[in-house]
């Protein structure tokens, strides 16, 4: 909410300057967001008046005019089209600096003389109107300043309000919060009330009264609404970012900074019999202020006549029963209009409106009939008029009731940790307008103003107490519950102990969007369809993620088309896909590794990272978190068909790791070989407690064999059949040499292999291990049908 | 015996011109091995009577003895030579750059997430996480945020469906530990959260920390000390911190808090808002089956990025998810 440091300060006037002003509203919590002045820089300007005006002898579009400073009178010559004579205007004599440090100079214009500026609202910095001079009142008075005359020494504060503080959508209530903070007088103005002088009353129903509990509404005849909106009234519209419209605009958008209430005016020539306030019915239709056609829905609340909708009740007019300098009788509108019917209506229809914006948070229920006092008093002052009696219509059942609120002392003690002596208690809520109803012993019965509907249970009366007291003024202590210190399994790893691991081993974390390209997302995954937002941000962040992988490609794009080829990246965080009623979201870690295996220079040479450098790191990961991983021979849709694994723990799938597939990666325009690999984080943090085994004194054994198998068959195989043959004394088996050739044979390579055997308790003879060697290369043959290699 | 002197005198040079220890080796042996000139003197010792015998075996003996010390000496002096030739053949230049992997980096939001759960651990909070895809219930209403709130169209919410969201906040995790546990809590919730706003200074998807204290006797003075001991451990700073009212449908009272960051161009201190914060909200604690008469609560919550732009002076919110190797590289 914007508006004028001088308007408020005609309701109340502490002594404390304007930058102390909105600390201090800031710190009660209604935040300045900004602030600025309301006229542009400027000196030497006042009020002059047009003595004459007569043509210029060689420019059609000029005029000569003399023009009043007060005390002598000077050529000016003026080319605005509403120079006239009798005109009293912004005179900007010679010597005067304008916004922008524009200096009035004598001078001649098309050989005629001319000595000062008569100025147009932009020229004086107070809104981009430059369509001619500024009029000012026939009663301004010459030669005065005009920086004076307008009290243009005023700022625009611009309040960002939190929507429960509806009260402070008005200088009224802004006014209570500074008189509260200052302990200072408010002075409010005097609202009449305004006599009937004719029997006409506008015909109202309520059949909505759960949405409408309450409706004013009276008719004002014979009003001329060609009279101009006074100037002081324009400017503080002006300074409070409202712009004037007409008469009738100008007041009731006058009645609403001033007071908060929200008001309408309709044309009663176009209300077909009487208003009735209504939910719209399926199909109809209105044309709106802004010029807006909407189809109404069921839940719009609207006012209505007895043919059509005339208004959406709170939120905006119809175009129709609008008001125009041609209208001659009014019917002016206030009303409570309930924030739980009205929420959501206006963004329903892609508005935002003043009346909607206080209406959905709650406007004070009891305004509405001072507010009608107040407008229409303040438009016969301008448009004149014959009022009549105020119609009011409400329903007691629907409107919201007094409510009684207890703080107890001790509890105020208790949330805020500061005993507040009672009295000041009582001045700060009594100064915020909440009534001391009763005084307990232990506290206070607290009446709620109507202009407070924020306020419903003992917390907001002690963040009332807590805020005026000063959040700053409150202690600053320990907690001193006791810090149960929780367990923790040693077997399981922090997942800040698996990127450390990334991090050691030459990986960037990165974060990517949850939300991922549906087309990255298809070629990635293309057996799972993302599940997708209803209102994405843009279209290529339109699908959840089911793999790290789509976000990681992106990334690996991004940063190749930057000169970087050497990428090595993991992430961590949520996969999510949809499994029948319910979404499964899964942690997962995630890496991608394309170009050299080691930085280049001159010692590491410039080799390409493979599938094998990408699995020792997570072999190396798997034993710092002290579990075993099978990689098994696999096909993943995104991964090349011959340089795949899927990850098994135990059996289970933990992940995969492989190469992208080439034509993925034609897709994506990747270059070089891409390795990839995705995890289960929960399938494998877990791993054991160490368990301490004797370290045996006796010698080990070592017996290497080199074999010729098919290379259809796996090393995986190999070491199995090995294993299940070398006895339980086998220590370790290990792949020294992998080689294919043309001599092996087509289809075969030839693998060497050391194993290494030790008895914990005794010496092995060279018997056993002979035949336990000789075990398994009969096995390997059998089984494999691998050849011993000579 | 004659020319004993001269044998002396003769070893002694070669061995001086020795220049490597074979060549040292050959001397050693031409003058004191078993055929060498000088122990082959000895023989001559039995055509001397045996009075003169003594005094003449001395002096082979004192032959035998120059030549050898000198012998060593040159070897000493030979090995060293060549252990300092071989040294010098083996000189690196040691100022090119070491072998092996790089070291990678975490991400500046993770380092500050690290950071922060850092601090709450060691004061006794548990890290908790929750799911990103949430329930309407859990995201809004348990957080005492009803449907028609005003407060929800400062969300900006992804949907999936009208009761499945993107969780707008780390706040619904709050609520799940406390339906599932019971009485006193001291929790952080870190993760990502999502609005729909993408701008300048907006992206679609940040991190918060979420924090809940809820014991039987804690007020906001106890708040206050959270929040400004972790902001000065943080900012690892002495600064100035203020608490503002402010609003948050889910804590009474409520409060923003600044810290001070400059000065103005008045002097006065310039104030930035870094978290929001507030005793828990009876209704929240209603929802969750807590008697908001036996137990207090208080509340926290901070934006990730926000911490690492104003810790690391990052000045682009964007550059976080854009994974800019040549930035994400500068927090290693």
């Amino acid at each position: 909410m914007k508006f004028s440091e001088q308007w408020l300060r005609e309701w109340v006037n502490p002594e404390i300057g304007t930058q102390e002003l909105m600390d201090q509203i800031t710190m009660a919590g209604l935040e300045v967001d900004g602030f600025e002045p309301v006229a542009g820089e400027f000196t030497g300007i006042i009020v002059g008046e047009v003595k004459s005006v007569e043509a210029h002898p060689d420019a059609d579009k000029l005029r000569v005019c003399q023009v009043s400073d007060g005390s002598s009178v000077v050529q000016v010559v003026c080319g605005a089209p509403n120079v006239r004579e009798g005109l009293r205007v912004p005179f900007a004599v010679v010597g005067a600096v304008l916004p922008g440090n524009f200096k009035i100079k004598k001078a001649k214009l098309r050989g005629q003389p001319s000595e000062g500026m008569l100025c147009s609202e932009s020229e004086l910095g107070l809104s981009d109107n430059h369509d001619g001079l500024m009029e000012l009142p026939a009663d301004a008075p010459v030669g005065q300043e005009v920086a004076e005359y307008l009290k243009l020494k005023d700022v625009t504060i611009d309040v960002d309000l939190t929507p429960n503080r509806s009260d402070c959508l008005s200088i009224k209530g802004i006014a209570r919060e500074v008189g509260v903070l200052n302990s200072a007088q408010v002075e409010a103005p005097a609202i009449e009330t305004v006599g009937a002088v004719h029997s006409e009353v506008p015909d109202i129903r309520i059949e909505a009264p759960a949405g409408c509990p309450r409706y004013l509404g009276r008719v004002l005849r014979n009003v001329n609404l060609q009279a101009e909106t006074p100037l002081w009234m324009k400017e503080k519209l002006r300074r409070s970012g409202i712009r004037s419209i007409d008469a009738a605009v100008d007041v009731t958008n006058y009645v609403m900074l001033e007071l908060g209430q929200p008001m309408h005016a309709f044309d009663r020539d176009e209300i077909s019999g009487g208003i009735v306030v209504r939910m719209a019915r399926a199909g109809e239709k209105l044309v709106l202020l802004d010029g807006q056609d909407v189809e109404l829905t069921e839940q719009t609340l609207i006012i209505a006549d007895h043919d059509k909708p005339i208004a959406i009740a709170g939120v905006m007019g119809g175009e129709h029963s609008g008001v125009s300098d041609k209208t001659r009788d009014l019917v002016l509108e206030a009303a409570y209009f309930d924030p739980i019917i009205l929420a959501g209506k206006a963004r329903h229809y892609g508005l935002h409106t003043d009346a909607s914006h206080r209406f959905e948070r709650g406007v004070d229920y009891e305004l509405a009939r001072d507010a009608m006092e107040r407008a229409t008093r303040l438009l016969m002052d301008i448009v004149g008029g014959e009022p009549g009696e105020i119609v009011e219509v409400a329903s007691k059942d629907d409107l919201p009731s007094a409510k009684l609120v207890t703080l107890r002392a001790q509890r105020l003690t208790d949330v805020l940790g500061l005993a507040i002596d009672r009295t000041t208690v009582e001045e700060i809520l009594t100064r915020l307008g909440l009534h001391v109803e009763k005084l307990l012993k232990n506290g206070w019965e607290i009446l709620v103003p109507s202009f407070r509907p924020d306020i419903s249970i003992e917390e907001d009366l002690i963040e009332e107490v807590g805020r005026i007291y000063g959040y700053n003024n409150l202690p600053v202590t320990e907690p001193n519950g006791s810090l149960g210190l929780r367990p923790r399994e040693e077997a399981t790893r922090p997942v800040s102990a698996i990127r450390s691991f990334f991090v050691d081993n030459g990986y960037q974390e990165a974060v990517t969007y949850s939300f991922v390209d549906p087309k990255v997302q298809k070629l990635v995954d293309p057996e799972n369809e993302g599940i997708a937002l209803a209102n994405p941000i843009s279209s290529d962040l339109a699908v959840m993620r089911t793999s790290l992988w789509s976000g990681l490609l992106k990334t690996v794009a991004y940063n190749q088309n930057r000169q970087q080829s050497r990428i090595r990246l993991f992430e961590t965080g949520l996969r999510f896909k949809q499994d029948g009623e319910r979404i499964d979201q899964q942690p997962m870690l995630a890496g991608v590794v394309v170009g050299g295996q080691y930085p280049e220079n001159w010692a590491n040479g410039r080799r390409s990272a493979d599938f094998f450098d990408v699995k020792g790191d997570l072999e190396s990961l798997f034993r710092v978190l002290g579990i075993e991983i099978q990689f098994v021979g696999s096909q993943h849709p995104a991964l090349h068909p011959g340089q795949t694994a899927e990850l098994l723990r135990d059996g289970e799938h933990v992940g995969w790791l492989g190469t992208l597939h080439p034509q993925v990666q034609k897709n994506l325009e990747l270059n070089g070989t891409i390795l990839m690999f995705e995890l289960f984080l929960n399938s494998i943090v877990t791993g054991y407690v160490p368990n301490f085994k004797e370290i045996s004194k006796f010698p080990e054994v070592r017996r290497d064999l080199a074999i010729i198998i098919g290379i259809d068959v796996a090393f995986a195989d190999v070491e199995r059949v090995a294993r299940k043959h070398a006895g339980e004394q086998l220590t370790a088996l290990r792949a020294f040499d992998v080689y294919e050739g043309e001599s092996l044979g087509e289809g075969n390579r030839s693998l060497a292999l050391s194993l290494f055997w030790q008895h914990p308790e005794r010496t092995l003879n060279e018997d056993e291990v002979h035949s336990l060697f000789n075990g398994v290369i009969d096995a390997l043959k059998e089984e494999l049908g691998a050849t011993l290699r000579s | 015996m004659e020319n004993l002197e001269q044998l002396v005198q003769d070893g002694l040079s070669a061995v001086e011109s020795a220049d490597s220890l074979q060549a040292l080796d050959h001397i050693r042996v031409e003058y004191l091995g078993k055929k060498g000139v000088i122990t082959q003197q000895a023989k001559t010792l039995g055509k001397l009577s045996p009075e003169e015998r003594p005094a003449a075996g001395q002096k082979i003996n004192e032959a035998k003895g120059q030549v050898e010390e000198a012998i060593n000496a040159r070897r000493a002096g030979l090995e060293k030579a060549a252990i300092e030739a071989k040294l010098a053949s083996e000189s690196i230049d040691v100022t090119l750059p070491g072998r092996g992997q790089d070291l990678g980096g975490l991400h500046p939001v993770t380092r500050t997430l690290q950071r922060v759960e850092e601090f709450f651990s060691r004061a006794g909070y548990t890290v908790e996480q929750g799911p990103e895809i949430e329930d309407d219930y859990h995201n809004f209403e348990a957080l005492n945020i009803p449907g028609h709130h005003p407060a929800r169209a400062m969300h900006d919410t992804f949907y999936f469906n009208p009761g499945t969201v993107l969780r707008t906040h780390t706040s619904p995790v709050q609520i799940r530990t406390m339906e599932a546990g019971k009485p006193p809590f001291r929790m952080i919730c870190p993760g990502r959260v999502y609005r729909c706003d993408s701008d300048m200074t907006h992206t679609p998807m940040f991190h918060q920390v979420e924090g809940l204290l809820v014991e039987k006797n804690v007020s906001f003075a106890d708040l206050k000390s959270t929040v400004e001991e972790f902001l000065r451990v943080f900012f690892e700073r002495d600064l100035q911190v203020r608490f503002r009212p402010s609003y948050f449908p889910f804590t009474e009272p409520s409060a923003e808090v600044d810290i001070e960051w400059g000065r103005e161009a008045d002097g006065s201190i310039k104030w930035l808002e870094v978290m929001g914060c507030g005793m828990v909200h009876p209704k929240v604690f209603e929802h969750c089956g807590i008697d908001s008469e036996e137990y207090r609560g208080f509340a926290f919550g901070l934006g990730v990025e926000r911490l690492a732009m104003l810790r690391y002076g990052v000045n682009d919110l964007r550059m976080f998810f854009d994974n800019d190797l040549r930035f994400l590289r500068q927090f290693r």
